[in-house]
């Protein structure tokens, strides 16, 4: 009898909870987004909320973006996925596989009433999160390109010049060296996300081939190239660096943004999404492009799109979607981006924005933040340059770290670890599409 | 004859064991026939299409190299913490039964470590040893050791060994102390006064003695080795660098959590269970016959 009674009271709870959020439909957000990055998103989320009373965002931090990933899929394993996930680049063709999970944005926009206009955004950034069909499946959200960022006073202090940063990778070399003989820093040169930054848009910016098949973008199953000249010497150049500490290796992911901020390290290469931290951190600092390989062909061409995308997950009450749809429409709105372009260094999403901020003579007392859209918008893409896109990105990643790391550490050549990567990669991705 | 003692009751016995029955039922055979039968599947990250494969997920994984590597992982880092936080704790406790003045503050300053969770312990000692901001890193380094546990991977192996034994002190210790108190003062007393110095009257009365408290300690660190140990390894190194301090239940993880490939990480879980239920039986039937209960 008891437990009847125990029942009907839960029973009736849920009833009124659920009548109670009749009136305002809460949609959840799950986020990798940290410091800088993550007032953005609690600032955004707290003005969509005040702009109007029917929904009410509420965002959740879940970790790195591989940790939200992961905490995702287990959610929707779990039956308790959140209704938006923000997915980083890698991820992206974990979650096109996986076509039954979620639900399109092009059609949860058109379900709120709005008509889902491709113009608006821009053209690399939508075919790079698009099914080959044209279908946009998830919300470019922040999306971002890799620069130099340098310590203007270290590079004085070193006799180099500091509004001419180093262009081509030989030139960081001689820098790194001069600024570690120079004792101007401990360290000359640190890199955030090896693979994303010196596999994946090294490939793309000097026009190299990183794996078949478009580089998994016309289809999946890939064989990766990561083991051809121009990516061996790259690295061996790293290796060697690494021996004295005028490469310094911070970790797997944005670790080494610690490093440049810290002062150790007096160049870096990271996502223009670091901006927010770096200017944070009150440091007198520049940036500058991507740096290129001088003889390879056609360089520099484009960078691909990295950060990271709004995913919707399938399955839920229109309602929400209508929530969704809202929002995406909030965050796309011109003044909204173009402040999210220049607040966090992430790239605007849509062309208005652009315009908007350029018109505003923002790139002119901001020099060099131009720069990530012009990286990844200047050329048009070649089959090496559109993006990177496998099953299982985020696991072939790992494997190229572990391989970076055992060079690094001295106990395999930069030829061995590449070529242990492309073959341990190769096998991971046979595995991944046999399922 | 001992008189044997009954109840009148049908029911009861098994309504008190109930409540045991039901937490064993739903937190071990449940999750374990779940994972056993994950084994046999292969199945997309979404688990939206499986497969039954039988057991071609044991297959690859047995197969596999980095299985092998993580195995051996697992044997030195398992060895070495339980050797490490047994030896501390035993020569601590030691000491402090010799402490006459303020023995009990001593004693409940070294239990405290025993509450701190291991992912923060984890974080504790990442930031006293990380290369670039860490105190005692910056110590090594003065003292010209290149300190660089992100790459080095015994470096690295240290440091999760140190980090994983020094959580575990507590515990022990706390165990020793008793264990020490439980040894009759006459008979070190004896032993002095027929002209048995400290060290002798340790290794041949002291420590025989406490046989059983070290054969205790003994299963529980090796558990504690294998499994608790994952939030420590997961703050410090990721299982990192390269794979040179991926433990079995780390790959378990990183295999299933982070690779998404469910069956391979089911079969490992299945494999571990079988490893740990061998361990222990082991353990039981042959250290055991050793031991003294005095």
């Amino acid at each position: 009898m008891k437990t009847i009674g125990l029942a009907a009271l839960l029973a009736a709870s849920t009833t009124l909870m659920s009548t109670s959020a009749y009136a305002v439909t809460e949609i959840s957000w799950w986020h990798a987004m940290t410091g800088a990055n993550n007032e953005v998103v609690e600032t955004l989320s707290k003005e969509f909320n005040e702009s109007q009373s029917d929904y009410k965002v509420v965002p959740v931090f879940k970790g790195t973006y591989p940790e939200t990933l992961n905490a995702g899929i287990a959610a929707f394993r779990a039956r308790q996925a959140p209704d938006i996930i923000q997915v980083f680049d890698a991820g992206t063709g974990v979650m096109m596989g996986a076509e039954e999970a979620v639900k399109p944005v092009a059609d949860i926009l058109s379900m709120g009433g709005q008509t889902f206009d491709k113009s608006k955004y821009l053209g690399g950034i939508v075919s790079y999160y698009s099914k080959p069909d044209g279908t946009m499946l998830s919300f470019p959200y922040n999306s971002s390109s890799p620069i130099l960022y340098y310590n203007k006073d270290a590079f004085e202090k070193a006799g180099l010049d500091v509004n001419n940063p180093p262009k081509t990778w030989n030139e960081v070399w001689d820098a790194a060296k001069k600024i570690k003989e120079s004792g101007a820093a401990p360290c000359g040169f640190t890199s955030t996300w090896l693979t994303w930054i010196q596999t994946e848009n090294f490939a793309a910016w000097n026009n190299q081939q990183w794996g078949t098949n478009e580089n998994g973008i016309a289809s999946l199953d890939v064989d990766l190239k990561i083991n051809s000249p121009v990516f061996v010497e790259h690295f061996q150049n790293l290796a060697d660096l690494a021996k004295d500490g005028t490469f310094k290796y911070g970790g797997r992911t944005s670790e080494a943004k610690n490093l440049f901020l810290s002062g150790e390290c007096a160049m870096m290469t990271e996502s223009s999404g670091g901006l927010g931290d770096v200017v944070k951190s009150g440091m007198n600092y520049g940036t500058g492009q991507l740096p290129y390989i001088a003889d390879a062909e056609g360089a520099p061409q484009n960078t691909i799109p990295g950060g990271a995308s709004l995913w919707v997950f399938g399955g839920k009450e229109d309602e929400k979607y209508k929530g969704i749809a809202a929002f995406f429409e909030f965050l796309s709105q011109t003044p909204i981006q173009a402040r999210l372009h220049q607040v966090s260094g992430y790239l605007p999403v849509t062309m208005a924005a652009y315009e908007e901020t350029k018109k505003s003579g923002f790139y002119e007392k901001n020099p060099g933040r131009e720069i990530p859209i012009q990286q990844m918008m200047g050329k048009a893409p070649t089959e090496n340059s559109k993006g990177v896109r496998l099953p299982n990105l985020p696991q072939v990643r790992d494997i190229l770290n572990e391989e970076f790391e055992k060079m690094l550490a001295g106990n395999q050549t930069a030829q061995q670890a590449l070529d242990n990567a492309v073959e341990r990669g190769n096998a991971a991705i046979d595995q991944a599409l046999g399922n | 004859m001992s008189p044997r003692v009954t109840f009148p009751h049908k029911v009861l016995p098994y309504l008190l064991v109930a409540p045991q029955l039901a937490i064993t039922g739903v937190f071990f055979y449940w999750p374990a026939s779940q994972a056993i039968y994950q084994s046999t599947l292969r199945e997309d990250p979404f688990g939206l299409n499986s497969a039954f494969v039988g057991l071609d997920n044991f297959r690859r994984v047995l197969s596999d190299p980095n299985y092998v590597n993580s195995i051996q992982v697992t044997a030195i880092f398992t060895v070495a913490t339980a050797l490490l936080a047994m030896a501390v704790a035993l020569f601590l406790a030691v000491m402090v039964d010799k402490v006459i003045r303020g023995r009990d503050f001593y004693r409940t300053l070294m239990i405290w470590p025993y509450a701190v969770a291991p992912a923060i312990a984890g974080m504790l000692w990442l930031f006293m040893f990380n290369p670039s901001m860490g105190t005692f890193a910056y110590m090594l380094r003065s003292a010209g050791v290149y300190w660089d546990p992100l790459l080095n991977g015994n470096q690295a192996m240290l440091l999760v060994i140190v980090a994983a034994a020094w959580k575990q002190i507590s515990y022990n210790f706390l165990f020793f102390v008793a264990g020490l108190q439980a040894i009759p003062k006459t008979l070190v007393e004896a032993a002095a006064i027929d002209g048995a110095g400290e060290t002798k009257r340790f290794w041949t009365i002291i420590f025989p003695l406490l046989a059983p408290t070290t054969f205790f300690l003994l299963v529980i660190n090796t558990t504690y080795a294998f499994f608790d140990t994952f939030g420590i390894i997961h703050a410090v190194t990721g299982g990192g660098p390269g794979k040179s301090t991926e433990t079995l239940v780390y790959k378990v993880y990183n295999d299933g959590f982070v690779n998404l490939i469910l069956g391979d990480s089911a079969a490992q879980s299945v494999i571990l269970m079988v490893i740990v239920i061998a361990l222990t039986a082991i353990q039981f039937r042959y250290v055991e016959k050793k031991v003294h209960y005095g």
